[in-house]
């Protein structure tokens, strides 16, 4: 029992993270409205960014930009441990990018579905298709 | 210049999409040949890095000038070389293919097509070359995104298709993002080489195991192994011919490549075959998957369809034999990789030849075809024999490969689901082969041309199913300097 | 479907957190994560690339050759959208409102009417109108230009504060997007045409691309800024700083020119002719 609520508080973020995976997984094959499956692929995206940003926060460490090195002062010497980790941060640009470019090609494709069938419920969608 | 190479093969079809794009606005008879003067190029450079591996045995080029893990590496062997040829050389052939199907389509659009078209070739050529982690998923993105909208545009029931494979598409890429992410927290570093180093002090660790699991569900998903390739037939049926001849081909074998590529570079072989159980059931799920692209196969009564549930039970060829775990099964996946994209190749032109032609889809209308269409006819022959496993063909080479893995594993139901899958591939192709000959005299079913109207296509899609046919009869004659030059070099 | 997705969601959701034991704790300074390539990057970025903010250094240095394909994926979602969407040519609405701008009067003129298309005394308007609002035209005009300053700002301070091309190339995009929410979506196209936009992502992204292939021509790796350093007539150090300033420049132009294409195709659905 104490080590399950050692786990809950000392790793919280990797619950925060499987729980939100979780609602958009489920979001996405649940739902029968396309915007909602969309919606869900997204949050799903988003999870996996919470992860990664997660993996990098370090205790009592501020934002990664060396402010006082500039132009030749005297260089104090730069302890790691007290910048966060960058690495992450850069790797979930990209991603966020991607998650919205995905995003941008989902919704020109709903649109041209909506266009086609006239409605966006996937199953009214199905029985337009069968009685063609 | 030529240690430039490899940053070369990518930014040179880079900057071109961009170039087509801007061209698009401003004078749209340009794009096209813009876009095969790049694939030519690009197959230039290829070769040549193919004919360095031989003599320097590995290329390694850092990017920014730094070194790894603090920045990215391309990293060139036997392995990728040859995938490198084979994707410059399905997409120059099919691009020399496509024209008249694009311009029949999609003329005022036709910048913005050969600019997706060149951006998914360089995503799948960063894809290959490239010998970090993260990088790999910001190229798989490139290479989705492109194929999002290539198959978007098909006619019917393209747009509902294209979202479906979004939301697959996407599931399966979060996975591999999330795989790597358990390794990074692990280990901190993203590329492949210093990986490989850190893992085995860590093999025991429950996160590693998940990573791997999760890196390949990911790529599960992206190749169509049975449970997770609802996407596919629908993806490939109803995109526009010139889009589905480009991606069929092409995307499924080179995630077959990145799998093979993570067990042997990142996941050290060592580690990827310790665990008895997940062979096993990657060999079970392969089995599967085989028997039903087969069986699913027979009932289908549309062309592309019956196709893209070929490719399914290739995959699940590919899939097995290289879980096997021996030697001859893995070199009976490696060669099914370019073999397979060269006989997909060959029937997506000839079919989509036939439907320039003649829009005909379904195959029981294609009554007497064999003599008004003979070339590409032909070509489809040789194809089916290829898949069937004739030999000359390659298709019969690889297949032995994967049946000889199969006996000295000990697999029998691996080979059993070889066989029978070859049966019932015989059957398909024998049955258009024979609607296709014995012309009933009454061609009604034809739509847009008249019976006597329908000729032979275009010599521009001729070639180049012609060049795909006689490679495959090529490169089963020389398979065997192929396996000893190229694939064994690449085994653990 | 909803029963078996609850049980599919259950069972992955339980391996996740089965899977959750062994990491390290959050915020734990000594993870593997934190010890094996970022001390690196956090003490050598100011030396070698003289740009305090580390996570732009490793974005377009470091890392530069992600951030090139990440713009590329911006560039190919824009692309998607233009081909899937745009439809040159269409059947016009049946029926168009015009409002006389002396007077503020709505006119409604059915099919086969005569459109007052040439007199400047009647302005356009979309058929699913909000009532004209003199406050909301005027604050937007007032505020846009102040938005793309400090846009601008973002970008090009990238180097010391958050920020960067990514961030500033979208709050531009957004300073036009709101132009054409707050007035019409015929306006701003009048102003920012399709074509210019779609050029101007290709320039962006092409900066990017070529500021890569002119490092290889002068004989270093691709997108090595050091090998600017006589083209820039500074020392390696600096040539860095100012080869990623260069391409963040790009990166923000791409993506304002992307954003703004976006908006159009999917706002209109294609058309162009009427917006949100």
């Amino acid at each position: 029992m104490a080590t399950f609520v050692n786990l809950l508080i000392a790793k919280y973020n990797f619950w925060a993270f499987a729980i939100l995976m979780m609602i958009g997984l489920y979001a996405m094959i649940a739902k029968k409205n396309l915007i909602k499956k969309i919606i869900g692929m997204n949050i799903f995206q988003t999870s996996i960014i919470l992860f990664y940003v997660s993996i990098g926060a370090k205790k009592g460490a501020t934002i990664p930009i060396i402010s006082h090195v500039l132009h030749g002062e005297s260089e104090p010497t730069i302890i790691p441990a007290d910048y966060i980790n960058p690495l992450p941060h850069v790797l979930m640009l990209t991603a966020i990018v991607v998650s919205v470019a995905t995003l941008g090609v989902a919704l020109a494709l709903a649109i041209k579905v909506h266009r086609q069938y006239g409605t966006l419920e996937e199953d009214q969608i199905h029985s337009i298709i069968q009685s063609k | 210049m030529i240690l430039q190479y490899p940053a070369l093969l990518i930014t040179l079809p880079l900057i071109a999409a961009f170039i087509i794009t801007a061209f698009g606005w401003l004078n749209q008879r340009f794009c096209y040949p813009i876009a095969v003067i790049t694939l030519t190029a690009a197959l230039y450079i290829s070769v040549e890095l193919l004919l360095s591996i031989f003599e320097v045995q590995i290329i390694s080029y850092r990017l920014g000038g730094w070194p790894p893990p603090i920045g990215i590496e391309y990293k060139v062997d036997h392995l990728n070389a040859f995938v490198l040829v084979l994707i410059t050389l399905v997409a120059l052939l099919n691009l020399v293919a496509a024209k008249p199907k694009v311009d029949q389509e999609f003329k005022e659009k036709s910048g913005a097509f050969y600019a997706l078209y060149v951006l998914f070739v360089t995503g799948l050529l960063g894809i290959t070359i490239t010998g970090d982690a993260f990088n790999l998923y910001v190229l798989l993105e490139i290479t989705a995104l492109t194929g999002y909208a290539l198959i978007g545009l098909g006619r019917s029931h393209a747009p509902l298709a294209g979202l479906n494979y979004v939301f697959m598409g996407t599931i399966g890429a979060s996975f591999y993002l999330l795989g790597i992410g358990y390794l990074y927290l692990t280990t901190g570093s993203l590329n492949m080489a210093d990986l490989a180093t850190l893992i085995p002090a860590l093999q025991t660790s429950k996160t590693i195991v998940f990573g791997f699991v999760l890196c390949l569900i990911g790529l599960f998903i992206k190749m169509a192994l049975f449970p997770l390739h609802n996407w596919l037939p629908n993806a490939y049926s109803y995109s526009p011919s010139a889009a589905s001849s480009l991606i069929a081909p092409l995307t499924t074998k080179v995630m077959i490549y990145v799998m093979i590529r993570l067990v042997f570079s990142l996941f050290t072989p060592a580690f990827s075959f310790s665990n008895q159980l997940l062979t096993a059931v990657v060999v079970w799920i392969a089995i599967v998957a085989i028997v039903m692209g087969s069986v699913l196969a027979l009932a289908q009564k549309n062309l592309f369809k019956m196709l893209s549930f070929i490719i399914i039970a290739e995959v699940g060829y590919m899939v097995g034999g290289f879980w096997l775990g021996n030697s001859d099964g893995m070199t009976g996946a490696i060669l099914h990789i370019a073999n397979d994209a060269l006989m997909t190749l060959c029937l997506f032109l000839a079919v989509g030849n036939i439907k320039y032609m003649t829009k005909i889809e379904r195959f029981e209308d294609l009554k007497g075809i064999i003599s008004k269409m003979p070339v590409s006819m032909t070509v489809f022959i040789i194809g089916g024999f290829s898949i069937i496993g004739v030999p000359p063909t390659c298709g019969f080479f690889s297949k032995w490969y994967l049946i000889k893995g199969g006996i000295v594993a000990n697999q029998w139901g691996f080979v059993i689901a070889l066989l029978f899958s070859s049966l019932v591939n015989t059957i398909l192709f024998f049955r258009i082969i024979e609607i296709g000959f014995f012309s009933s005299g009454d061609n009604s079913n034809v739509k847009g041309h008249g019976s006597a109207t329908i000729r032979e296509a275009p010599i521009g899609m001729l070639i180049p199913a012609l060049i795909t046919a006689g490679l495959l009869v090529l490169s089963g004659l020389y398979t065997n300097e192929f396996v000893t030059y190229i694939i064994l070099p690449v085994m653990p | 479907m909803k029963r078996i997705g609850l049980i599919v969601v259950a069972l992955t959701g339980i391996l996740f957190i089965y899977g959750i034991g062994e990491f390290p704790a959050w915020s734990d300074p000594l993870s593997p994560a934190s010890m094996h390539v970022s001390p690196y990057y956090i003490k050598q970025a100011v030396e070698e690339t003289a740009v305090p903010n580390v996570v732009t250094a490793v974005l377009a240095d470091y890392r530069s050759f992600d951030t090139m394909f990440e713009t590329t994926v911006i560039f190919a979602a824009g692309l998607a959208c233009f081909i899937l969407l745009r439809k040159f040519e269409g059947k016009q609405a049946r029926s168009r409102l015009f409002r006389h701008i002396n007077t503020g009067v709505i006119v409604h003129i059915e099919e086969g009417g005569n459109l007052p298309l040439a007199n400047p005394n009647f302005e356009r308007i979309d058929s699913q109108w909000t009532p004209y609002d003199l406050i909301i035209k005027t604050t937007c005009r007032m505020v846009i230009p102040f938005l793309q300053i400090f846009a601008l700002y973002v970008i090009a301070h990238g180097h010391h504060s958050p920020g960067g091309g990514f961030q500033g190339g979208v709050i531009l995009g957004a300073s036009i997007i709101l132009f054409a929410i707050s007035h019409d979506l015929r306006s701003t196209i009048g102003r920012l045409s399709e074509k210019k936009g779609a050029l101007l992502s290709s320039a962006g992204v092409f900066l990017y691309a070529g500021t890569g292939m002119l490092c290889l021509l002068m004989g270093a790796s691709f997108l090595d800024y050091s090998a600017l350093a006589d083209l820039l007539a500074t020392d390696s150090v600096w040539a860095r700083s100012h080869g990623i300033l260069i391409v963040e420049v790009g990166v923000g132009l791409s993506v304002m020119a992307v954003m703004i294409w976006l908006y159009y195709n999917i706002s209109s659905s294609g058309k162009h002719k009427e917006g949100l």
